[in-house]
């Protein structure tokens, strides 16, 4: 099954165990419905609980607090990241806040899925990854899923979740295929996915570089060097048991990001093993995000814009004091750097 | 039909408490540590909620939020304690003056950003529809709010659903020290500009007449309740004290003693007593065993907040998640 079909099926599991679940936003029941995500909900469930949207992020945001108020579910869709920035004072002041601000008596049970944009010429403001900025809030969950079977665990936890959850879908990974368990499956939230394992060299991951990442760590077993590749799956909360016990038994950090690396999901995990594992690493802990920079549009300047698995091999290479060979794995690429494979056409 | 003594009593007991407030803040040391801003000179409206609308109807409000509060039906005590930070306050003391709630009388709560509580109303209105419990969702909002984009969004999602939703508008003219002519455009006419969105029925009335501001306000809200859609009412008002805190303002130049002075005379309180003393509903005895009962009941709630309780300091670092 597809990553976009999981997320689908998700949804469909959840309506139906559940009518106090409401699924809206900008083009849930238009001709495209996100990505095929929402595939058959009008259909389904009728448009008092999936319904179309007026272009008002915050508002919309809001009105899922009031809702989650008087006991309803709401799962708000968004077509990228970058839109739900209007929404930051529902966000930030209301939905996070409202349990604790009113001294616990009450909670906001809502799910906001984000779209991650990257490559054909998105540009500034369509494809930022902000789950630092969304993890920094005390109060919010968040969540990105690299495979179609936890994208299915996680949205039905994160719907069924007391809390306030944002929960974020790379887009180069709708097309991914997996298998998918059938039914009311659910991943708990705060419990990283061990994707890879080896002695040598400890990978954190998240999202679409969790792909990479594991390109990467099959190239170098070849070589003889072993990885762990956690796949973090949700940043607030972070599996620290997973982070730590794995560092502790290869003494080697890599934490890949797909956003920006300046006060960041990456600079925390860096910041905690320093401080929380003193004697343990074998060598300054690395990490490879995005440049401090904003993200460029023309095809001509991306192409080196994004680390890859050619860049985690090189990375490793540095970890473990080793050359290791990694232009056949960059050979492997044979479409176009800005596409996540022949699959992808455009518009966005 | 309103009960126009009723009227008069909530109005009275929001104007006792906020009185109270105002003559204990700052003695020393002071024991009320957090933003609070009064709603003396605003009581009509707030008193209103509790009569226009019914306990089942939900409510939310802004930073002045306490006759609403109180109006809907809230616990008065349980309000002041919350102002002193008490473990007994209506949030435990994690939210002060600003964040008042009481979901037992269906007033869901008042937040300090402005704006940021109107589509929290809408999506109150939205599951009251789905519910199909012809409950109303009612917004308390100021002036200052109509500039927001939140008030916009806000009111076009309820008009594009047709949700159960009144906004409720007290322009009181000032947003903290900025007068309505450095922030709307000259010719702007709030409840005109809201007619003209679509969508929503609007009404206008001036708060000094408190009869027919009680007509129009119950009028919109029964409209409401019959699923014509959501309303918005403008009424005009006035704040007595200063934006925020117990004082009076009026040497500060941004408004003078005569603007005052004019809305003083203009007081709907009195105005109503006067009018139901003339009309014989009501007589001078009774008027003042209603005194009585308020200031009783505004001396026990104080008390209850001074004998109350502080949450133990760990309070701080609970309750960031719902299990």
């Amino acid at each position: 099954m597809k990553f976009s079909d999981a997320i689908n099926d998700a949804m469909k599991v959840a309506m139906r165990q559940d009518p106090k679940v409401l699924c809206y936003g900008l083009g849930v029941d238009d001709p495209k419905r996100i990505f095929g995500t929402t595939e058959g909900l009008i259909e389904e469930f009728g448009p008092d609980r999936v319904f179309d949207m007026p272009t008002a992020e915050n508002a919309m945001t809001g009105v899922a607090v009031g809702a989650a108020l008087a006991g309803y579910r709401s799962v708000c869709v968004h077509q990228r990241v970058d839109f739900f920035l209007l929404a930051m004072d529902q966000l930030v002041n209301s939905a996070a806040k409202w349990h604790y601000m009113f001294g616990g008596q009450n909670s906001v049970p809502i799910t906001i899925r984000l779209v991650i944009g990257r490559g054909w010429g998105q540009g500034p403001t369509h494809s930022q990854a902000l789950h630092s900025w969304f993890a920094h809030i005390p109060g919010l969950k968040v969540v990105m899923p690299t495979n179609a079977e936890d994208a299915k665990g996680l949205l039905l936890e994160s719907i069924f979740d007391n809390n306030p959850v944002v929960f974020l879908e790379h887009r180069w990974l709708h097309n991914m295929e997996g298998e998918v368990s059938e039914g009311d499956f659910r991943i708990p939230l705060g419990k990283a996915r061990l994707a890879h394992q080896g002695d040598d060299v400890t990978i954190v991951s998240n999202s679409f570089m969790t792909v990479e990442a594991l390109h990467a760590a099959e190239h170098v077993k070849a070589q003889g060097v072993g990885c762990d590749v956690i796949d973090l799956r949700t940043v607030r909360p972070l599996d620290w048991d997973a982070v730590f016990s794995s560092v502790k038994r290869t003494g080697r950090l890599l934490v890949l990001d797909i956003g920006a690396p300046m006060a960041s999901v990456s600079s925390e995990i860096i910041a905690r093993v320093a401080m929380e594992m003193p004697g343990v690493l074998k060598a300054p802990p690395q990490r490879l995000c995005l440049p401090d920079h904003s993200q460029p549009t023309s095809p001509a300047l991306t192409k080196n814009f994004y680390p890859g698995s050619g860049e985690v091999v090189g990375a490793i290479s540095s970890l473990i004091g080793r050359d290791l060979e990694k232009e056949s794995l960059q050979a492997q690429q044979t479409w176009a750097h800005d596409v996540p494979g022949t699959w992808f056409n455009g518009p966005f | 039909m309103t009960d126009l003594i009723e009227l008069l009593r909530g109005m009275k007991r929001i104007r006792a408490v906020e009185q109270g407030i105002a003559d204990r803040y700052m003695v020393q040391p002071q024991q009320m540590r957090c933003p609070t801003h009064l709603s003396i000179g605003q009581e009509l409206v707030g008193a209103l909620a509790g009569l226009a609308l019914k306990p089942s109807d939900y409510a939310v409000s802004s930073h002045r939020g306490h006759a609403h509060y109180i109006g809907k039906g809230g616990d008065i005590g349980r309000m002041l304690a919350e102002i002193y930070g008490k473990v007994t306050g209506c949030s435990r003391g994690r939210g002060g003056s600003m964040h008042l709630i009481d979901e037992s009388v269906g007033f869901m709560g008042t937040t300090a950003i402005v704006g940021n509580s109107i589509p929290v109303g809408v999506g109150l209105g939205l599951a009251a529809k789905l519910d199909g419990k012809e409950q109303v969702s009612a917004i308390f909002l100021g002036d200052g709010a109509t500039e927001e984009g939140s008030f916009y969004e806000s009111a076009t999602i309820a008009a594009v659903r047709k949700l159960p939703v009144i906004f409720i508008c007290e322009n009181n003219l000032y947003s903290v020290y900025s007068p309505l002519n450095v922030r709307q455009p000259k010719n702007r006419v709030i409840h005109e500009m809201v007619a003209a969105y679509g969508g929503l029925d609007t009404y206008f009335v001036e708060g000094d007449d408190p009869e027919a501001t009680t007509d129009e306000l119950q009028k919109a809200v029964d409209k409401v309740r019959s699923g014509a859609g959501p309303a918005f009412i403008e009424i005009t008002t006035y704040r007595w004290r200063e934006h925020c805190g117990p004082n009076w303002d009026n040497h500060l130049p941004y408004r003078d003693e005569d603007e005052f002075e004019n809305w003083k005379e203009r007081d709907p309180l009195p105005e109503l007593e006067r009018r139901l003393l003339e009309r014989g509903t009501i007589s001078a005895e009774r008027i003042a065993s209603i005194n009585q009962d308020v200031e009783h009941e505004v001396e026990a709630a104080f008390k209850f907040a001074n004998e109350s309780p502080f949450p133990d300091e760990s309070e701080a670092y609970i309750d960031e998640y719902m299990a």
